[in-house]
């Protein structure tokens, strides 16, 4: 059997948008419980320290930019450099990376 | 502040803080084009897909579905598990609105919801303002979905270096939304640490580097999150903070 390829889009988007909007539509209170409270508060910062390491590692054609890129990214981030500026110094930090590795 | 300025002030710095998330989006979304084209789809099709999707993961499953000619609910569960952690970060996003925030708003912002986005979202301070929320969005999801169409049209022209560099402008990003608070808030920093480690962990141990990153991402998320919640719970006021 063969199938609609905008039938898949659409069902692909409707799970997608169901996800996304269910918590936002029922959750319409301040939650007073300090346990979820407190798991809230930290969800942010883990999942996207989840999400970046080892990810940003295996980002770039070679690990050892990834590498460089994750260092330079948090040493700027530390002294408080903008999301603009330590995205564009990983970028560069990879290309330079990869170029200096071709001339290794 | 008089509040046209306000809203004014909203739009413009999202758009500010959209337009380098949009960047990265390209690249990524160029990439999925190629796979998207693979699995037959048009370049209007591919726009679709990542304007309705917008997931990077997702919409590799769904490509990677269409091309094995799946069955819909396949498709369904794929997304859902792949997309799960949108769930945790609307979750958290609804304690940063305004208690009356409309459902309008809600349905709008939350559709919108992307991990970079979300990562926007938290950085700000107070609470987060719909408007600044919707022209991040827009400026970036229309990146992301050019860039699979442009993907889709045009293969391989940009030079794999290129590519590669832009590939780890997302993290970059991510980096500079954790590592500040991180150094503000030794718990934080903790758990930042943390979830480096067991991530590299998963991604490792053999029993469980098999799982989906979707998968991986929730179970990290909820259960690190979950211990330091109960080992360091925010003090009553202090959840505001962040």
């Amino acid at each position: 059997m063969t199938h609609n390829i905008y039938l898949y889009i659409l069902t692909g988007a409707l799970v997608s948008f169901i996800i996304r909007v269910l918590p936002l539509t029922l959750i319409r209170k301040q939650i007073t419980n300090r346990f979820l409270r407190s798991f809230l508060f930290y969800v942010p910062y883990v999942t996207l320290a989840v999400m970046t390491f080892p990810a940003i590692v295996h980002a770039a054609q070679s690990p050892i930019a990834g590498v460089a890129a994750l260092i330079v990214g948090a040493v700027l981030a530390w002294f408080g450099a903008g999301l603009f500026p330590v995205a564009l110094a990983c970028c560069v930090s990879v290309f330079l990376a990869e170029f200096l590795l071709t001339l290794a | 502040m008089d509040e046209r300025d306000q809203l004014r002030r909203d739009i413009l710095r999202g758009a500010r803080d959209g337009f380098p998330i949009g960047l990265g989006y390209f690249a990524v979304a160029f990439s999925l084009g190629i796979t998207a084209k693979a699995s037959g789809l048009s370049p209007l099709q591919g726009f679709l897909a990542s304007f309705l999707n917008h997931a990077s993961a997702g919409e590799y499953a769904l490509y990677s579905l269409i091309a094995a000619n799946a069955a819909y609910w396949e498709v369904a569960i794929v997304i859902c598990i792949a997309n799960a952690r949108y769930l945790l970060m609307s979750a958290a996003l609804s304690q940063r609105f305004a208690p009356e925030t409309s459902m309008l708003h809600r349905l709008l912002v939350g559709f919108g919801i992307t991990d970079e986005i979300f990562g926007l979202g938290v950085a700000r301070p107070g609470w987060i303002s719909p408007y600044y929320m919707y022209s991040a969005f827009l400026v970036a999801e229309l990146c992301w979905s050019s860039g699979t169409a442009c993907g889709i049209v045009a293969g391989n022209i940009l030079p794999a270096s290129v590519v590669s560099a832009l590939s780890v402008a997302i993290y970059g990003m991510f980096l500079a939304i954790i590592i500040p608070p991180a150094r503000q808030d030794r718990v934080v920093a903790g758990l930042v640490l943390a979830s480096f480690a067991c991530s590299f962990a998963f991604s490792v141990l053999p029993a469980v580097s098999g799982l989906s990153s979707g998968m991986k991402t929730i179970v990290l998320t909820v259960v690190i999150s979950a211990l330091g919640a109960a080992l360091f719970p925010v003090s009553e006021e202090g959840g505001e903070a962040a």
